[in-house]
């Protein structure tokens, strides 16, 4: 970070950083006393980040820095200098869905769709350290993400489809789960 | 085909199928735009300065030091805008920002608007308001015993707002042919719809003297009379853009001030102006559950047979009126909806208080009386000695009958809701059966899809469709619907696609612009589905019809042989014969000329004729049933609610999953307001309300929300687009009830009021040790002089739906 | 958007310079570690430090040392979910990794630190507001008022210790390094708190928590019960961590019951302790060790949930980590079917652990 200033009008000069964003060297100034949520939807237009209370109590700004899911609205910006961040817009490769992206898409997992940047990325570390998780597992790791919308369940579904394809598996929703019980 | 609504349709290739939604992959990746995502040029924040007292008069607001700020681009007051408004027409009792008084913490009193946020709040703090207060209001008791000051001039008098009296057949003559009457009296409590996504706007003022406003808003139509009136500008003049909602619940129906208020200051400072509210400030906006105090008298029969009931309810309403008139009614109008009763009485008070105005919240008024009934009825099954799945089943309203309130109820699926749930969780063996802490309970419901009359009163459809199709294939289709996550876009697009026979992702959905899209009249009360399906079904049978000629002409097949199907028209005896999509609308538009197709959806007239049988009418009912298991620690209350099946009579799905995720989501929702949920205030501490914030207002998480076994019963209605009904409110309804049931199949005490905390069960269970009463719940019903009943014979007894001169029928 | 008051950030790269710069700064600095809680504050504006030093930076902060068998040494910025997932504290010092396991949300426990979560500010529904709510009720005595809203009459602010961890590092003995300019301290952790909602900490503004000095394994037992709303997320409204020592015939050799979460400080509830030191854990001695909890514990109406059912908790929380330490039942009519367990038994440490 480079040291703040006074500037003439008496504001603080913006801190300039440089940092990765979704595998893409960046390099953005701000007001200093910013949080890593405003930084990424005002500075660097990544409004994919979603925010609902600011205070830590929701889940919804939720992404990763250095690949461990952190909350974006209790980050401060400079303190990620030189790390490395992913937003929901670095998820897919390309053109291509993450298969977590692909099976949410696929089970209506989004329903209003704000919470779910968070869910994906928190779901995607999931993942990553224990690509078959139980439904309890998964229950845990996402316990920190609210949803008002799906009841959670098409979400974990979603996940448990997501590491089954990742694992080589050509794995279909089950049936009950899209059509109930008749 | 059979009737207009495509209901009798076979071989349906689209409907009923799990595709994705149209805005699957923008929600995935971050692209879908919120109204908070929208930056312009220029734009200014704005801040709004709040009420610091419950109740009190403006006595001076001096914004000297917030205007000279720097900054600080205008600072905007009440006078500015002297033109109240409101959701609904008869209780247009709001002010963007407060002129003269302040009826609630958190009431608009000010608004700043500057080159940022942080200045726009540090310039909040420099303005100074001064009160004197005035005695606060904080409960419903309180409203009937404090007559002054009153909250509003207007409404029935003291801090009464709204009273009406039903009586359909004589409740007293019913009573009486009554085996057994019995009364109980059940509360439940406020709640608000926490959507995820705080509310924000932004608004722009062109120099063309046109406004644009784009917002959170789930009803942009209503949003735009009121805009325009208070803006006091022409209809025509104003845009509602509703950005896609990040969560609605409810809670973006109805006209907010801080709308209001950004559009003013847009015109006024010629840039754009944006406005993010704070968790805190929603909870303000609120427009939730209201509490709601009800006492229920029914008298019945030994095998269960209602003979009447008297329902009374008393509703919180807060500092003002909002959608809080229908909430009322809904209150009491949906009662008779699912079992046979033979008269019934509904009296209903709401009052006002200086809290966050209550409104409409999933399920809009009818949880609350859900609640008292099926908690209720299983108190009579218990008394009766009778199974209560068995008792509901036997009296169920039959399907295409008028109800007692002359609702008139089409297809009915509860009886079959009720075998699937009660099947599905081995009822038979375990209910009564289970050791002492476990234990199971059922409720059931029924909702409607869509109300049958719109806010204001005009004669107009309720729902527009256009279709435009162009010379590449392309079909839009434009709608006045609102993307609330509950997939509105999609059925669009999915019911389109399948009369033209084509893909639906081969369709743009162009929606909730007031601009560019016929009316809708907005994301509430089920009627999306029902009734922008309809007025799509006519406008894509309308563009079929001219695709149909043009081939027919072009190919010598009779247009009665034609099938419109994978993306191709043919000949259904020889379906090589045929040209493709785009080869069609190529010879539609060279015949017709430019193409596009209009349909339009007014519900059916409502059987009743009496002064405020408007509200209840429905072109169709869905019903769910559920059972809940339940496991109650008795040494601490605790609650927890492993699993509920539930069953949902929906009629048709147009697309299963996302049927499946409005079920679960109700289950979801009805689990917090069941255990946890609750808007509480300190009245007194000023009325502050507790906790309005994300941590401290309980909404479930992962761990508590329960396992779902969901049965979907498919019972066409012919009055739903391919014969559905809805999904997205109706489930939420019986689990409350559910779960009060299952506690006292588990340790036998009774707790009459939501939310179900474990202080209250343990204190039940502890009377119940002691030899008391096991119940935890409101035990007096307050009195309110209530104005003589309108009195509408039933149905049974004759007559036309008409209110009478009250001719009782008792010797 | 809630936004942070202005300030200066600044980054030290080691703890001396840390500490100088604490130092330099005066009073209107703050140390953040993973900022949980102090940011929510700051946009709260219940602190507006006007200076903010960074410690998540420092590695010297974020290492474990020594054996179970010495005491082992946790550097106070290691993160919540560190403390929670390190075998050997798991293994060790199950309450502690149990106790940081609890805390909030996993995304948060990636963020807050064990120190920050020691020193975490006293809670309380009229003061975690937000500054225009907290100007509704004209203030209280905690920050920019004079009176407590909780208890009017009463000279004192009531804010209740929130933290998991405090009650487990006082009822295992666990020690706390302090460090600052001019001097460097270890103290155990019973005494690092104050029975006070402002002046809550016995640590002055400039000193560092640089380490926590877990005990010598040998031979005592611990356990934590967290009472809160939801399996996630919730603060504790109440706490019990129990610490014994048993001999060879299960005699109580030594006790330490401490409650956290309804009072302003780690409660040691002595009365609970001398019910079973020199007895046996049974269900009579168990009775009546948590009836002695009763009194002491004096929730107020300042937390989530009914204050009169949060002290009859203390009772039955104490009760279920003696039985779980005395390898007792727990008594549930139905604890034997373990079948489609539900959340807030498994995870919240509720009372069906
Ligand atoms: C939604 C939510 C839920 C929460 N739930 C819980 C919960 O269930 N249980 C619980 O215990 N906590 C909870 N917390 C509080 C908090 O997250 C944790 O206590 C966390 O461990 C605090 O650590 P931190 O590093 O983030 O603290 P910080 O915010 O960085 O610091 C906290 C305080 O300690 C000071 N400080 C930090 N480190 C040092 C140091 N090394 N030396 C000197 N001073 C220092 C800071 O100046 C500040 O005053 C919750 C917070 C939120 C927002
Ligand atoms: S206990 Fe009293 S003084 Fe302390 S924070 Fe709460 S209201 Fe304020
Ligand atoms: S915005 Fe709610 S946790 Fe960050
Ligand atoms: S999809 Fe709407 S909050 Fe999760």
């Amino acid at each position: 970070m480079k040291p703040t200033k006074k500037k003439a009008n008496g504001k603080p000069a913006k801190a300039q950083i440089c940092l990765r964003v979704n595998g893409e060297p960046v390099e953005v100034a701000f007001a200093p006393h910013k949080t890593l949520l405003e930084v990424l939807r005002e500075d660097l237009a990544l409004t994919g980040t979603k925010h609902g209370c600011e205070l830590g109590e929701c889940g919804c700004c939720a992404v990763l820095v250095d690949g461990r899911p952190v909350l974006s609205c209790l980050v401060l910006g400079v303190a990620v200098e030189g790390h490395e961040v992913t937003t929901v817009e670095g998820m897919a490769e390309g053109a291509k869905l993450h298969p977590l992206q692909d099976a949410f898409a696929e089970l209506g997992a989004a329903q209003c769709g704000y919470c779910t940047p968070g869910f994906l990325l928190t779901a995607k570390v999931l993942l990553e350290e224990t690509p078959q998780p139980s439904r309890e597992r998964i229950k845990e790791a996402l316990a920190g993400n609210i949803c008002r919308c799906t009841g959670y369940i098409k979400i974990f579904e979603a996940v448990e489809l997501a590491a089954a394809r990742m694992a080589g598996k050509p794995a279909e929703p089950s049936k009950e789960s899209i059509y109930g019980r008749r | 085909m059979g009737g207009a609504n495509g209901a009798e349709r076979k071989n349906l290739r689209v409907i009923g199928k799990p595709h994705r939604k149209v805005d699957a992959a923008s929600k995935v990746t971050g692209q879908t735009k919120y109204a908070d995502d929208l930056v312009f040029p220029r734009m200014l924040y704005t801040k709004i300065l709040r009420s610091t007292v419950p109740h009190g008069r403006i006595l001076k607001i001096d914004t000297s030091k917030a205007e000279s700020y720097p900054g600080v681009k205008l600072v905007l007051l009440g006078k500015e805008m002297p033109i109240p408004y409101g959701a609904l027409p008869v209780s247009e009792d709001e002010h963007a920002l407060a002129i003269g008084k302040v009826r609630m913490m958190g009431d608009p009193v000010a608004a700043v608007a500057a080159v940022d946020e942080d200045v726009a709040t540090e310039a909040l703090d420099l303005i100074d308001v001064e009160y004197e207060l005035l005695p606060a209001i904080s409960s419903i008791q309180a409203a009937l015993d404090t007559p002054e000051p009153r909250i509003h001039e207007y409404g029935e008098f003291g801090n009464i707002h709204r009273r009406q009296v039903y009586e359909f057949g004589d409740v007293e003559a019913g009573f009486a042919e009554a085996d057994y009457v019995r009364e109980d009296i059940t509360f439940y409590e406020g709640s608000t719809h926490l959507a995820l996504e705080q509310h924000a706007s932004v608004a722009q003022f062109g120099h063309d003297g046109k406004l644009t406003l784009w917002t959170c808003t789930q009803d942009p139509h209503y949003l735009h009379r009121s805009l325009a009136k208070v803006l006091e500008l022409p209809q025509s003049h104003v845009r509602v853009i509703a950005t896609t909602n990040g969560g609605g619940f409810g809670g973006k129906c109805d006209p907010f001030a801080h709308e209001i208020i950004v559009s003013k200051l847009a015109m006024m400072t010629g840039r754009p102006v944006k406005i993010c509210l704070t968790r805190e400030e929603v909870f303000y906006c609120h427009r939730g559950r209201h509490p709601v105090l009800m006492s229920t008298k029914t008298g019945f029969k030994k095998d269960g047979t209602i003979t009447a009931m008297h329902h009374r309810t008393i509703l919180d309403g807060g500092a003002y009126g909002g959608h809080g008139v229908a909430s009322t009614f809904y209150t009491g109008v949906l009662q008779p909806t699912t079992y046979q009763m033979k008269r019934y009485k509904f009296e209903a008070v709401r009052v006002f208080t200086n809290k966050a105005p209550g409104g409409p919240k999933r399920g809009h008024g009818t949880p609350q009386p859900r609640f008292a009934q099926e908690i209720q009825m299983d108190k009579i099954a218990e008394q009766l000695g009778l199974d209560p799945a068995e008792m509901r089943k036997k009296h169920l309203v039959p399907s295409n009958s008028l109800t007692v309130n002359w609702l008139r109820v089409g297809t009915m699926g509860l009886g079959k809701c009720i075998d699937k749930v009660v099947e599905g969780s081995n009822w038979k063996e375990r209910f009564r059966k289970l050791p002492y802490g476990k234990g199971i309970g059922l409720a059931c419901s029924g909702y409607m899809c869509g109300a049958g009359t719109p806010i204001y009163w005009n004669n107009m459809p309720h729902s527009g469709v256009q279709l435009k199709l162009d010379r590449s294939g392309g079909v839009t289709v434009f709608c006045g619907s609102t993307e609330i996550g509950q997939g509105s876009d999609s059925i669009l697009a999915y019911i389109v696609a399948e009369v033209l026979g084509i893909d639906p992702f081969d369709i743009r959905v162009v929606t909730a612009d007031t601009d560019l899209t016929p009316v809708d009249l907005g994301s509430y009360s089920s009627r999306v589905t029902m009734m922008t399906g309809n007025a799509a079904i006519q406008a894509a049978e309308r563009a079929k019809e001219l695709l149909v000629q043009a081939v027919s002409a072009k190919l010598e097949v009779p247009a009665d042989r034609l099938v419109l199907a994978d993306r191709r028209v043919f000949d259904k005896e020889n379906p090589e014969k045929g040209v493709t999509f785009v080869e069609a609308v190529w010879l539609a538009e060279a015949k017709f000329g430019t193409l596009g197709t209009v349909g339009s959806y007014k519900p059916p007239a409502a059987p009743g004729k009496f002064k405020g049988s408007g509200v209840g009418p429905s072109p169709a009912y869905s019903y769910s049933a559920a059972v809940a298991e339940v496991e109650v620690n008795p040494e601490t209350g605790i609650v927890v609610v492993p699993r509920i099946w539930m069953a949902h009579d929906i009629g048709q799905c147009i697309n299963p999953v996302v049927a499946m995720g409005q079920i679960e989501g109700s289950i979801y929702m009805g689990l917090g307001e069941a255990l946890m949920e609750e808007m509480t205030y300190r009245g007194n501490r000023n009325v502050v309300h507790k906790f309005p914030s994300f941590l401290e207002y309980k909404s479930p998480t992962t761990m508590e929300m329960c396992d779902v076994i969901t049965y979907l019963i498919e019972d066409q209605d012919s009055n739903g687009p391919f014969g559905a009904k809805e999904a997205g409110q109706g489930p939420q309804l019986p689990v409350p009830p559910a779960i009060a049931n299952a506690i006292y199949d588990a340790v036998g005490v009774r707790i009459d009021e939501v939310p179900i905390t474990p202080d209250k069960v343990l204190k039940a269970i502890r009377a119940k040790a002691k030899g008391q009463e096991g119940r935890y719940g409101p035990t007096v019903f307050p009195h309110c002089d209530m104005p003589a009943s309108i009195f509408v014979p039933t149905p049974e007894e004759g007559g036309d739906g008409k209110a009478v001169e009250r001719q009782p029928v008792l010797a | 958007m809630l936004r942070l008051p202005k300030f200066r950030y600044l980054q030290p790269k080691s703890l001396a310079e840390a500490v100088r710069m604490m130092s330099d700064e005066g009073p209107d600095a703050a140390f953040v570690a993973g900022g949980t809680d102090l940011y929510p504050n700051m946009k709260r504006r219940q602190q507006v430090p006007k200076v903010v030093i960074g410690l998540a930076q420092l590695k010297q902060l974020r290492t474990t040392k020594g054996k179970p068998a010495e005491g082992m040494i946790l550097g106070a910025g290691l993160t919540l979910t560190e403390v929670a997932e390190d075998r050997r504290i798991q293994r060790a010092y199950p309450a502690v990794s149990k106790a940081a396991e609890l805390i909030s949300t996993p995304l948060l426990r990636n963020m807050g630190s064990i120190g920050g979560n020691l020193l975490l500010d006293t809670r309380c529904n009229y003061y975690d507001q937000n500054y225009e709510w907290r100007k509704g009720i004209n203030f209280c005595m905690k920050k920019d008022g004079k009176i407590c809203w909780v208890a009017p009459s009463s000279p004192r602010c009531w804010a209740v210790q929130s933290s998991d961890s405090a009650p487990v590092m006082v009822a295992i003995g666990a020690k706390v390094k302090l460090v600052s300019s001019s001097e460097e301290r270890v103290l155990p952790t019973a005494d690092l708190y104050k029975d006070d909602g402002i002046q809550y900490l016995n640590k002055r503004p400039d000193e560092l928590l640089t380490e926590i000095h877990l005990p010598p394994t040998n031979g005592w037992r611990a356990t934590y019960w967290k009472l809160r709303r939801r399996g996630s997320f919730d603060f504790p409204v109440l706490g019990v961590a129990t610490c014994v020592r048993l001999a060879g015939d299960g005699t109580v050799e030594h006790a330490k019951i401490v409650l956290g979460g309804v009072g302003s400080h780690p409660i040691e509830v002595t009365l609970s302790e001398k019910a079973i030191i020199g007895k046996k854990l049974t269900e009579e001695t168990i009775h009546d060790a948590a009836e002695a909890a009763y009194s002491p514990a004096k929730p107020l109406d300042n937390t989530d949930f009914a204050m009169s059912w949060r002290k009859h908790m203390a009772r039955y929380y104490v009760a279920c980590t003696l039985r779980e330490l005395g390898g007792l039942p727990q008594n549930l009519p139905y604890s034997e079917t373990g079948n489609n367990v539900p959340a807030l038994r498994v995870f919240s440490s509720g009372p069906f652990s």
